[in-house]
């Protein structure tokens, strides 16, 4: 078992979420950066879908058994009492007994904290993911104890736990509802600066910059939408989509951030400056 | 119809009707074509998300046929207690009383026409025109968990406390989603919904 001392800020269990239930009105949720989530487990031999838990620092374990763990993600300091000293992407062995408190980031924004075995909590809905805005899924909190899955019985990775840089350079393809916006927005949204804000979330990374303005002024019926997709609402100010998006929204779709830019925004705290490019499509 | 890019891994396809986003949601899930994750139908699009899909197959499975009709799903009634914060407000501005108000919505059998937004919200069709107005100018932030309300074409039951502009009319104590039941969502599309004054 793993006790927790302080859940720390924005923790909560993670994996790769629960597709195919939008027919429900069940969002996908999951970890947003999915691949720290997966060299996570990569790097301790586990199923990539095991679940770790996703932190923005302040997270304190202590063990009440031996286990390997790993944290990925952000950069920042792990504060080790009755262990050896760990670090980001580095595999360690921790007795029982051991705490570690992973402190505020020093760069990027959510760590993932994964031990050998998994964190054994109840599945909701084929998922041991917590979806922030449905409320779904196991709850992480203050004295909890965390049972460990069986040991995965594989060799432990060999891939060497680098340092991933995370882009501030974000590609971009048309939205649905481009043609929505005036041509100095769209010129706008690609040349200009846009600062992550503070009041972002699991659901969808904020952003400030110059007003992105429509030329369609109407109501949108909802519709569906995906992770990426880079929401307008009235004042102009884009937010775009992570992982626990509503399954349908409102606001209209402008731009779709590239998958593969996707855990850049996820890791981009506020203040962090995001340009975003034009990819074509 | 009108295919609307949506990144590389989606499609939004745009139609008049409701009438048409639900035949063409049917086709999709009927078809069963390999590749496609997940199919999100709304109002007036279909969102489809896909990893390696025929493309071609995709496009000609969103045009709209005939309407075929959809297989009537069982009938779910909702006890309601009519004491909605928006009753008045929804008599003066269609023009009914409060009874008719409450009469007209609870004598119809709505049709669920898909979920979105958040789990359990089903989007019910079948309201006559008398009642459908626009949503509230301005949103309320909070919303209470069962509140039953009316917007545009739709009705509906809040699932859980959250943001919303829809008229409220009543609340019921019924669990619209519920992991620990058999089956979590109370209404599934194409199930039917009848409102029972409690």
């Amino acid at each position: 078992m793993i006790e927790v001392l302080n859940p720390g800020i924005g923790s909560s269990f993670q994996d790769l979420g629960r597709p195919g239930l939008a027919h429900l009105g069940v969002g996908h949720s999951g970890a947003a950066d999915r691949p720290s989530h997966r060299l996570a487990n990569r790097l301790l031999g586990n199923d990539e879908s095991a679940a770790t838990i996703e932190t923005c620092g302040g997270l304190s374990l202590r063990l009440q058994q031996a286990a390997t763990i790993v944290v990925t993600g952000a950069q920042g300091v792990i504060d080790v009492r009755s262990g050896r000293a760990m670090a980001v992407n580095n595999v360690g062995d921790l007795p029982a007994g051991a705490e570690f408190t992973v402190r505020a980031p020093d760069e990027g924004l959510r760590y993932y904290v994964a031990v050998r075995g998994g964190f054994d909590v109840e599945p909701v809905l084929g998922s041991r993911s917590f979806d922030t805005l449905a409320a779904l899924g196991p709850r992480l909190g203050a004295g909890d104890r965390i049972a460990i899955g069986p040991d995965p019985r594989t060799p432990m990775s060999t891939e060497w736990g680098f340092h991933r840089q995370h882009n501030t350079v974000i590609h971009v393809s048309d939205g649905p509802r481009y043609d929505w916006f005036t041509t100095e927005a769209w010129t706008l949204l690609t040349t200009q600066p846009y600062v992550v804000s503070p009041s972002g979330n699991r659901v969808g990374a904020r952003l400030t910059g110059p007003a992105l303005e429509r030329v369609a002024i109407r109501e949108l019926l909802s519709e569906g939408l995906v992770e990426g997709a880079i929401q307008v609402p009235p004042d102009g100010q884009p937010i775009v989509m992570l992982a626990d998006h509503p399954v349908t929204g409102g606001y209209p779709v402008i731009a779709v951030v590239a998958p593969e830019d996707i855990a850049s925004v996820a890791q981009a705290r506020p203040g962090t400056v995001l340009r975003f490019r034009h990819s074509g499509g | 119809m009108r295919v609307l890019p949506f990144g590389p891994g989606a499609l939004l396809a745009e139609y008049d009707s409701l009438a048409e986003v639900m035949s063409v949601d049917e086709v999709l899930r009927e078809s069963n074509l390999a590749g496609i994750d997940e199919i999100i139908p709304a109002a007036r699009t279909v969102l489809v998300t896909f990893g390696h899909v025929d493309r071609a197959a995709l496009h000609e499975l969103l045009v709209p046929g005939a309407a075929a009709a959809r297989v009537e799903g069982p009938l779910v009634e909702i006890p309601v207690v009519y004491d909605g914060a928006d009753l008045a407000e929804v008599a003066d501005a269609t023009g009914l009383s409060i009874e008719q108000v409450v009469d007209t919505h609870s004598s119809i059998v709505y049709s669920a026409a898909f979920l979105g937004f958040t789990p359990g919200w089903a989007y019910l069709v079948g309201l006559p025109p008398s009642l459908q107005l626009p949503r509230r100018k301005t949103p309320r932030t909070a919303v209470p968990a069962g509140s039953v309300a009316i917007a545009n074409e739709f009705t509906g039951v809040y699932p859980t406390l959250s943001p919303g502009g829809w008229h409220l009319l009543g609340h019921t104590d019924v669990q619209m989603f519920d992991v620990d039941r058999e089956k979590p969502a109370l209404v599934l599309a194409g199930d039917r919904v009848r409102f029972v004054p409690a």
